[in-house]
């Protein structure tokens, strides 16, 4: 009886942690085959269901590829996000460099001051950057958006950096200083190599940040800066096509691509810290 | 400490760390301070009215200003009448003394190119609100660069015209149920989060290596996936033509004319807001549980606890850590949630954050600004609590 009742409510909680996944990845997957709909409804049509080919088509991938303003925000998105992380990624690595070690002073207080624009509400920092940099004349500039997406994107670069470097082994800098390496070229061929897995890493975070920031380029952006989730807000509140969900399928299959380069990163890294061993 | 490390040897760090803190303090905390500044500050009609607002500084505010101030204010409101910016500062001192609009234009209209030795019969004489105590008394508040009158909004006070603070009329009472609406929406959230999310983390923790890979990529793909992705995918889905509304008709649950209001109101809010941040719980959670021996579990059980007690006692205590850093992220998150709820809130779905935009599209930058300072300040509160807790330094992204 007892264990019956228990097998019961071990069902009950599988069922539970299915529908806890159902929950998560649903979203994400019932775009995927509403995108290739032939018809312009958000909505399973008969024939998608009989999986009739008639019933599915890539029209609203090829208004994405024949709309001016999609591949301007395409083009747009990349630009911002190239320079942003750019920047982020070079700040960020050598703040992580210096901030891991232990003779920096106010130690703490600068790893806070680091972190503080990813864990500050976004709007309430697009706020303050839409007046300061309209101030400086920056309102409607790409410099203006690649600045503020550099200043989100280089906490994560700080974090990923800094974690690796907390297994780092500092005797192998001083083993190459000993073979005579400048401390530049101990950097350069001992500690980058090393540290480069955080640092890919924390690049591609920023990069996806900026790529999906929405609301500093809200504020900030005017016809001309307009990037990708820019062109789905818009999209989404004006009219909404079948096209939002190709392009929502399209970001989807990005995230899907850079977490796989992430974990191959990652897996790359262990073999690389045994081979060392 | 401080005595090992010479100055010397200071200065690499140094030099490493200190272009971000730089780049950090132009881009961010400038901005952070202006907006601060913005908030408290207001020199429209400070810039537009500078004699006179220099003259009535010096006045006591019983009796009537004198003929300097009255013949200053002649001079300047002939001028802004001209640069027709006139309207703007008549519009501003309206805010403090209402029913003065029409002073101005009528006024600059007749004292111009005027001459005459007394200009306070003058002016009284084209409209006797100018020997009203009040007007005078609301120029020289309006004029005042700094003032609090951003923030008494921005928690439903008003000042009277005798300088008593009060609330406001309780229909015009929009900023605090805002506030309440979103404290209310932050704490339904965490606890979704945590019910939905703590057996998904379990089962990331405590599956093969394989299964439990693939699970965690389940949990990081909608995690890094873009927010309006998932919030167009919620429109699909929860819509009344929507993709879970057609499944029930079909299944007839419910009738066609019956379809459920699942999004473009609070609902909406609740469901996309657990889905978009329930990551945030699940993946500290699952780092603590993924950490805990077997061998504990299997202990209290050799010592004769159930299964429940065992949990209970000793591995729920032991999580407590990833579990509480999770659940506060999350209602840190969610107080300043922004993108979700404007896309699937509908009106009533609609927060705090929400209201900021609002006050920016329409030009009220300085109520943006106090609405701004106020969450900002919530949010570092409760990250000084955060950070004496769990610390800061363990947030983690994969």
């Amino acid at each position: 009886m007892d264990r019956a009742l228990w097998n019961i409510g071990k069902g009950v909680l599988t069922l539970f942690v299915v529908l806890g996944f159902i929950f998560l990845v649903a979203p994400l997957i019932v775009v995927i085959p509403l995108s290739f709909n032939a018809e312009p409804y958000f909505t399973f049509t008969e024939g998608m269901l009989r999986l009739d080919s008639e019933a599915y088509s890539l029209r609203w991938y090829r208004n994405i590829f024949e709309s001016e303003e999609w591949l301007r925000a395409i083009q747009n998105s990349f630009f911002i996000g190239v320079f942003a992380t750019v920047f982020a990624t070079i700040l960020g690595t050598l703040a992580a460099l210096g901030l891991n070690d232990p003779r920096l002073p106010f130690r703490k207080f600068v790893g806070a001051l680091i972190i503080s624009p990813i864990v500050t509400p976004i709007i309430v920092v697009a706020v303050g950057v839409y007046f300061f940099y309209t101030d400086l004349g920056l309102g409607q500039t790409y410099l203006g958006i690649i600045l503020a997406h550099a200043m989100i994107g280089a906490p994560y670069v700080v974090i990923t950096v800094s974690a690796t470097l907390a297994n780092f082994d500092y005797t192998l800098l001083r083993a190459a200083a000993s073979l005579g390496a400048n401390p530049w070229t101990a950097f350069r061929r001992v500690q980058l190599p090393i540290i480069s897995r955080g640092v890919i890493t924390g690049a591609l975070f920023a990069f996806i940040n900026s790529f999906d920031e929405v609301v500093i380029v809200l504020f900030m952006a005017g016809l001309k800066q307009r990037t990708i989730p820019r062109e789905m807000w818009s999209g989404i509140r004006e009219e909404i096509s079948p096209t939002i969900l190709a392009v929502a399928t399209l970001l989807i299959l990005f995230v899907i691509l850079v977490l796989i380069t992430v974990e191959l990163l990652k897996s790359f890294g262990e073999k690389h810290k045994l081979s060392a061993n | 400490m401080a005595a090992k490390h010479g100055i010397k040897s200071r200065i690499r760090p140094i030099s490493l760390a200190l272009p971000l803190v730089a780049f950090i303090a132009i881009t961010f905390l400038m901005p952070l301070g202006n907006m601060i500044k913005e908030s408290v500050y207001d020199a429209e009609v400070a810039d537009a009215l500078p004699n006179t607002m220099r003259l009535l500084n010096n006045w006591d505010g019983v009796e009537l200003p004198t003929e300097e101030v009255f013949r200053a204010l002649a001079e300047e409101i002939v001028v802004l009448q001209e640069n027709r910016t006139l309207g703007k500062i008549g519009l501003r001192v309206n805010r403090v003394v209402s029913g003065t609009r029409s002073v101005w234009g009528k006024t600059a209209r007749r004292v111009k190119g005027i001459e005459t030795d007394d200009m306070i019969t003058t002016m009284v004489e084209i409209d006797d609100r100018w020997s009203d105590l009040m007007l005078w008394q609301g120029i020289k508040k309006a004029g005042q660069r700094y003032s609090a009158k951003n923030y008494l909004q921005a928690v439903d006070l008003t000042r009277g015209e005798d300088g008593s603070i009060s609330r406001i009329d309780e229909g015009r009472r929009v900023y605090n149920t805002l506030y309440v609406r979103t404290l209310y929406v932050a704490t339904v959230v965490t606890l979704l989060c945590l019910v939905i999310g703590y057996p998904i983390a379990y089962a990331i923790a405590h599956t093969p290596p394989t299964l439990s890979k693939i699970l965690l990529l389940c949990v990081l793909v909608p995690f890094w996936t873009s927010l309006l992705a998932r919030a167009t995918s919620w429109i699909v889905l929860l819509q009344s033509q929507g993709v879970i509304n057609d499944f029930l008709v079909w299944i007839r649950i419910i009738p066609d004319d019956g379809r459920l209001s699942l999004i473009y109101n609070m609902t909406g809010t609740l469901i996309a807001m657990t889905q978009n941040l329930l990551p945030f719980v699940v993946l500290p959670t699952y780092a603590v549980l993924s950490s805990i021996p077997p061998t504990y579990m299997r202990a209290a059980a050799s010592l004769g606890a159930n299964p429940v007690q065992a949990f209970l006692r000793v591995y729920w205590p032991q999580s407590l850590p990833g579990v509480a850093s999770g659940c506060l992220l999350v209602f840190i998150l969610s107080i300043g949630f922004f993108i979700t709820p404007a896309i699937v809130g509908g009106t009533d779905g609609q927060l705090i954050s929400n209201m900021i935009a609002y006050h920016i599209d329409t030009n009220h930058w300085g109520l943006a600004a106090a609405i701004s300072v106020i969450v900002l300040l919530s949010v570092l509160i409760l990250y000084v609590v955060f950070d004496r807790w769990v610390g800061v330094d363990k947030l983690k992204l994969s």
